[in-house]
């Protein structure tokens, strides 16, 4: 799997043109040209190219950002940990948020909680997020004063951009948990729990609830995913220093060696996340442990 | 039998009520919405009141209608460079359609096509189509596409490409669930001995049962794709500045937000809108068609 990503990359990279084109300017002459062919290795046939470019990128060695001068690899260590804790923050909220209110909405189909529930999904499923974010800096940056506009200080500079980022998310973690709440409350053994006197929180909470947790935690692995291109729009809009911001200087620059480290890592981190969850299954679900 | 309950009531609460009821059953508002969209985009160049493309200096920031300063002249206002936004969102839901349409159109039936040929042959062909739809999913969508744009510069054509490949994956997953489960039945059989060739069956007799699937599949994905467009554009990766993209015109007024903030609002809640009634459409089309897919899309 990772091997088709670094191949899509690698020839992402050669698709591009001669890589040359992207270090040397128009002045360079012939000569230096045929340096840099043998020092880039272009003189090689292709397949030796991409293993020695694996090679480099096994060691986290994706050449010279073309921007910043320096080895992407710093970059992104530096920048890391803005996108995470945002990350972080957002994933708890859409969590804390989307599983019990789908639970809540299951329960108390057809209320006026239902109908909350369900709105606040609707429109965190079709309004952009850019949009949201840009109108909760206007309302509550501009106009009340209450919230830094952009740029990462305190925790409060974190509210906005947590919130823009966790709602989408959320909304998919409400549905899909109201549905599968709403599948297995129709189960035979719900109502053998009802019959035989369990409370109706114990009924809610140990028996439909664990069963309902399986189709949650699939979502949380593609909402991981979605965060990689979440944080990329939020950071865009509140100027965080994260690695959002980074590839977008990168793809503003033209900066390749950079952008492929960022996709690089961005495939890492999902499959990871995908690898999890399956390790959560067997936790949750004892019959995928038995085969 | 006859419903007694009505006749106590007036006759403007009884038409109420069946109105109510309509609206309840039927997507009527989202339905609206849509037919608006299309209307609008179809005749984009009569409706526009000016050119969406002509801007001048001296009508730059001008307030929409409703707010101190608006004239009539520019019912949305204007934007940073003077130009009408009515006449600009007027333009940009052409782009919403074609789009849409087009990415639709070709993503559905390149999809639908992989789809069924994994689901019904299986094996390897099933194994390739499959692992190709994992790596698709893998891959963070917005940071390809961004990389693309630098590697080949911006062009609507180019972005709608690029849709296409990162949208076909849904079809063809759920066709080949849906052609894995016609492929058992007795009719394919009967078709095979009778000597019909795979293709013939895949196009004959399994096509026709995976079409509304496909429906269903392309109603729910409308929505989304509508806002990845947004999204790129607004990154400055979709469309080209020139076009009045709903996303790029966001982008326009992101600077002025302090001072003409409906610059960035107005387009913002005519995707909201767009894709708000495309999501109702594409859940009723499910629960009304095909309940299964509650779980699967």
């Amino acid at each position: 799997m990772l091997l088709l990503i670094s191949i899509f990359v690698f020839s992402l990279s050669r698709a591009s043109g001669d890589p040359r084109n992207l270090y040397l300017d128009e002045y360079a002459t012939d000569e230096m040209y045929e340096a840099w062919g043998i020092k880039l290795g272009l003189d090689k046939p292709l397949y030796i190219q991409y293993l020695t470019w694996l090679r480099d990128v096994m060691r986290a060695d994706f050449g010279e950002s073309l921007y910043h001068n320096r080895e992407p690899y710093d970059l992104i260590k530096e920048r890391l940990p803005a996108t995470v804790s945002l990350a972080a923050i957002a994933f708890c909220w859409a969590i804390l948020v989307g599983v019990p209110l789908g639970v809540l909405s299951a329960v108390k189909r057809g209320t006026f909680v239902d109908y909350f529930a369900r709105g606040f999904a609707l429109l965190g499923q079709a309004m952009p997020v850019f949009w949201v974010a840009l109108m909760s800096i206007l309302i509550f940056s501009v106009e009340l004063g209450w919230l830094p506009t952009s740029r990462k200080s305190g925790l409060d500079s974190y509210i906005m951009p947590a919130l823009c980022l966790g709602w989408l998310p959320a909304a998919a973690l409400l549905r899909i948990t109201r549905g599968s709440m709403l599948e297995i409350l129709d189960g035979e053994f719900i109502k053998l729990a009802r019959a035989k006197g369990v409370s109706p929180i114990g009924v809610i909470w140990k028996h439909a609830f664990r069963n309902a947790l399986i189709a949650p935690v699939t979502m949380a692995a593609i909402i991981i995913a979605s965060f990689l291109t979440g944080t990329v729009v939020i950071e865009a809009v509140f100027a965080w220093p994260g690695l959002g911001g980074l590839s977008i200087d990168a793809i503003k620059n033209n900066d390749f060696p950079m952008m492929s480290a960022i996709i690089l890592l961005f495939g890492v981190f999902y499959l990871a996340a995908n690898m999890l969850v399956d390790l959560l299954y067997m936790v949750l679900d004892p019959r995928v442990r038995v085969e | 039998m006859i419903n007694t309950s009505n006749i106590l009531k007036p006759n403007y609460v009884v038409a109420l009520e069946k109105s109510w009821y309509l609206f309840r059953k039927y997507p009527i508002i989202p339905l609206g919405v849509f037919f608006l969209l299309v209307f609008v985009a179809i005749f984009a160049p009569i409706l526009a009141p000016l050119d969406p493309a002509q801007g001048s200096i001296r009508t730059r920031h001008i307030p929409p209608v409703w707010l101190e300063g608006g004239t009539a002249a520019h019912f949305f206002g204007t934007d940073s460079l003077g130009r009408d936004m009515l006449s600009r969102v007027i333009y940009g839901a052409r782009i919403v359609v074609m789009v849409a349409v087009s990415v639709i159109f070709a993503g559905g039936i390149f999809g639908t096509i992989i789809g069924m040929f994994a689901g019904y042959l299986g094996g390897l062909v099933d194994e390739i189509a499959m692992r190709i739809v994992d790596l698709l999913l893998a891959m963070p969508f917005l940071l390809v596409a961004l990389t693309v744009v630098i590697v080949f510069g911006q062009s609507l054509t180019q972005m709608i490409i690029l849709l296409i490949i990162f949208s076909w994956d849904n079809f063809a997953r759920v066709v080949r669930a849906e052609s894995l489960r016609i492929k058992g039945d007795a009719y394919i059989d009967a078709a095979r001995i009778a000597g019909a060739s795979d293709i013939r069956i895949v196009f004959r007799h399994i096509l026709p049962g995976v079409f509304g699937v496909v429906l269903i599949v392309a109603s729910l994905r409308v929505g989304q794709l509508i806002l990845i467009e947004a999204t790129l554009s607004f990154l400055g990766a979709g469309l080209p500045k020139s076009v009045p993209a709903w996303g790029v015109m966001v982008a326009d007024g992101q600077g002025w937000i302090t001072t003409a903030w409906w610059i960035a609002a107005i387009p913002g809640i005519m995707i909201f809108a767009v894709v708000m009634s495309f999501n109702f459409l594409g859940d009723w089309m499910r629960d009304y068609f095909d309940p299964r897919l509650r779980q699967s899309a």
